[in-house]
């Protein structure tokens, strides 16, 4: 138990000062791999606890998807040289003692939810028969989401196809000078547009007009 | 101290929310340190239910989760997107500099 509370004080610790990072470090390119270094301490938190299939998902989605894409836009947008002046710009005196002030009243409300909580009595004996604790997680997660969410995941896998073809529609744009298929003058050419017959006389030759 | 508990789990998530609630409020730089921080508040509300599922055992929460990872998937690629289409319009995408709508 006490290994179990100073790995989890390790990864938050590692994993609050890397949010800190992701929001204050000039760099942007820096912010990303703060990105990912919170993502993988949330992730080694998860299979602390229990929950192996989310946290390996997790590293797989964020890590090696989502932190990618990050690292590519940045890269090829060119403001990774930017300096991020939040507290020097010119004319924003305003904003940050107000954003700080809801920030701090969010913190301080989500606090007191926390301190002043409390299980109803009867719950875990409710729920506590949705997890077979004899098989792993993987295994249950995999039995019940395909059964009894087996619609939701459909939509979900709809939502992902409609998100991969709007970034491609958004991004794509025509250029000039690029020679490319017709696909329909291609497809829909006949037989006597390509293919003429010609007698040919012996010792003539032919002329061919393209 | 030594007893990690549910309140434990849930102060992170709480920590890290505000984090990124800040990291939008105060942003003046790029409109992709945005995004990013609109995912450590996504991550924050992973951790609640995971932890939530875990100490309850009640596997709903994880599920949730998992469909919350698929909706910032997406949510991240169109964003980008967007970005890079702004970028290639406009010729920036300092936040300060982005003042079509005069809000």
């Amino acid at each position: 138990m006490l290994a179990h509370a100073i790995f989890f004080y390790f990864f938050s610790f590692v994993a609050i000062i890397s949010a800190i990072m992701v929001t204050v470090s000039k760099n942007t390119v820096h912010s990303v791999f703060f990105l990912i270094l919170d993502f993988i301490s949330i992730s080694c938190l998860f299979i602390m606890i229990g929950a192996e299939f989310l946290g390996m998902i997790m590293l797989i989605v964020y890590v090696g998807a989502v932190a990618v894409l990050f690292l590519f836009v940045v890269m090829m947008l060119n403001v990774a040289q930017q300096k991020n002046q939040w507290f020097k710009s010119s004319d924003t005196s305003t904003h940050i003692p107000i954003g700080l002030i809801v920030s701090l009243i969010i913190f301080f409300e989500l606090i007191i939810v926390i301190g002043g909580w409390k299980y109803k009595p009867d719950i875990i004996e409710n729920f506590s028969d949705s997890l077979i604790s004899s098989s792993t997680n993987t295994h249950t997660i995999g039995s019940v989401l395909y059964t009894e969410y087996i619609h939701l995941f459909q939509i979900s896998g709809m939502i992902l196809l409609v998100a991969m073809i709007g970034a491609i529609v958004l991004t794509f744009r025509k250029r000039e000078g690029v020679k490319r298929q017709n696909y329909f003058s291609q497809i829909s050419r006949e037989k006597n547009q390509g293919v003429e017959l010609v007698e040919v006389k012996s010792n003539e030759g032919v002329k061919i007009d393209v | 101290m030594f007893e990690v508990s549910l309140g434990h789990y849930l102060t992170l998530g709480a920590i890290i929310f505000t984090i990124g609630i800040i990291g939008i409020f105060l942003n003046r730089k790029n409109v992709i340190v945005i995004l990013m921080s609109i995912e450590l508040i996504l991550l924050a509300v992973n951790i609640n239910l995971v932890s939530f599922s875990i100490f309850l055992q009640d596997l709903s929460g994880q599920i949730f989760t998992l469909f919350i990872l698929t909706v910032a998937a997406a949510e991240a690629a169109i964003g980008l997107a967007i970005i890079v289409v702004y970028y290639r319009n406009a010729g920036t995408i300092r936040v300060e500099e982005i003042e079509n709508l005069k809000g």
